[in-house]
């Protein structure tokens, strides 16, 4: 059916590929501007039964993209960081207040807090994402219209927060309070769904370090989020990212800011406890 | 006039609906579909012998096949990007038979327990599937047969 030599050209091709596959698998060390070292493999949490190792996306990307988390100033996504911190002292809202009028210590202090969330918040009664705290503060102190869960503004806010917590190893709790919610957020995670019938695990526990035609599949984790995605050149918060896989997949997905989509994000958080915060990634 | 011009769509619609059911007689849905006990489909979807320059045009197709997003297939060079997830597809007619073939193409699930491969002529049993893919399968029936004649002719 084919010409021998034709046939070579493929499998130099196929061999070409699958080197490509290994040395992206083995990727070497996630250090930022020179001096900040994260931790972009690590033995995977007590709680995940398929998996020894756990690795950031960075690992699973070119190293033309990971080269572009590696410096602040090639990273498209600090634009948005820059733009947050502008925001930061911005007045809105009736209680003419702006975030820098209530978190005096700046920014800085929520260092630590994107490496905990999502979490169980009692006041609330559930799962609070980051989304959550920032449109509480924007709509009980501020007195100001909540931000869409994945607007440009939101996207920017929660990537300024979670950049002063680059480096702090991911740690969410599962037990107490959260156990509820982050059972469910497995049954989502391993449910197959849509026209394509699969679950997340069918591609990210599976079958990461594989390609699925031109894509590397990764193991899914969460730790860079917000990412800047090459794909769309913007921030893409980790519901917005849970919504496109489930389209990916012909299923109709859960709502942005969903009981369910919290679930998932804490359940996927979980499945990368241990890797570090990056802040704000690069991702293709 | 606007009468009239009803007359004429119904007429024609009435044909043409005539004629869908000529061509489509023997094309079996996909519930009806018999798997014998390893997953196998004996008898052909639609009764039309499969076309093989077609079935290898969805092979590719993403929107379509897409069968290379996880199979390697050494017949077609022309395309980049092979997928790793399946098996390499090269030779896979001198180890499966039409049969066979047919059955994991329709429902891999029932020769495969649990596999990733979509299932790509079925049409219940999804859990939330998009609203514009509801009791649609992901080929038509002659696609399968089509696909189907195309990688009967991979062998080594």
């Amino acid at each position: 059916m084919i010409k021998p030599n034709l046939q070579r050209v493929a499998s130099i091709v196929t061999v070409a590929a699958l080197t490509f596959s290994l040395n992206a698998a083995v990727a070497s060390d996630l250090v930022i501007n020179e001096e900040i070292s994260l931790t972009n493999e690590t033995a995977a949490p007590a709680h995940l039964e398929n998996l020894t190792t756990i690795y950031s996306g960075w690992n699973f990307r070119k190293s033309e993209t990971q080269s572009l988390q590696m410096d602040d100033f090639d990273n498209p996504g600090m634009i948005f960081v820059d733009q947050a911190i502008d925001q930061w002292n911005v007045v809105e809202g009736e209680a003419g207040k702006s975030c820098a009028a209530c978190h005096t210590g700046g920014v800085e202090e929520f260092a630590g807090l994107r490496a905990v969330l999502p979490r169980y918040d009692e006041e609330a009664g559930g799962i609070q994402s980051m989304e959550d705290y920032i449109n509480e503060c924007r709509t009980d102190r501020m007195q100001a219209d909540a931000w869409k869960w994945s607007e440009s503004k939101m996207t920017a806010m929660t990537a300024l927060i979670g950049l002063q917590s680059r480096g702090m190893p991911v740690n969410v709790a599962i037990d107490g309070d959260a156990a509820e919610a982050w059972e469910l957020g497995k049954e989502i995670y391993y449910q197959p769904v849509g026209q394509l019938d699969m679950a997340c695990a069918s591609c990210h526990e599976d079958n990461y370090n594989t390609y699925i035609r031109a894509d590397f599949l990764s193991q899914g984790q969460t730790n860079g989020f917000p990412a800047y995605r090459l794909k769309n050149a913007k921030l893409n918060s980790i519901h917005a990212r849970f919504k496109g896989c489930m389209k990916n997949i012909r299923a109709t997905p859960y709502k942005e800011g969903s009981d369910e989509f919290r679930a998932l994000e804490l359940y996927v958080a979980s499945r990368g406890n241990g890797l570090s915060v990056e802040g704000t990634s690069v991702r293709n | 006039m606007k009468r009239k011009a009803f007359l004429i769509i119904g007429v024609t619609a009435a044909f043409a609906a005539m004629a869908t059911a000529q061509t489509t007689a023997k094309t079996i849905i996909p519930d009806d579909v018999v798997f014998d006990e390893y997953g196998a489909v004996a008898m052909s979807l639609t009764g039309v012998a499969g076309d093989a320059a077609n079935g290898r045009k969805l092979f590719a197709n993403r929107k379509l096949g897409n069968c290379l997003a996880c199979h390697v297939n050494s017949e077609i060079t022309e395309q980049a990007f092979h997928g790793e997830v399946g098996p390499s597809l090269d030779g896979v007619a001198d180890r499966w038979n039409e049969a066979e073939l047919r059955g994991i193409l329709t429902n891999s699930k029932n020769t495969f327990e649990g596999s990733i491969m979509p299932s790509f002529y079925r049409t219940s049993g999804f859990t939330r599937p998009l609203e514009k893919f509801e009791g649609k399968s992901i080929l038509a029936a002659q696609d399968v047969e089509d696909i189907l004649a195309y990688i009967r002719t991979l062998t080594e």
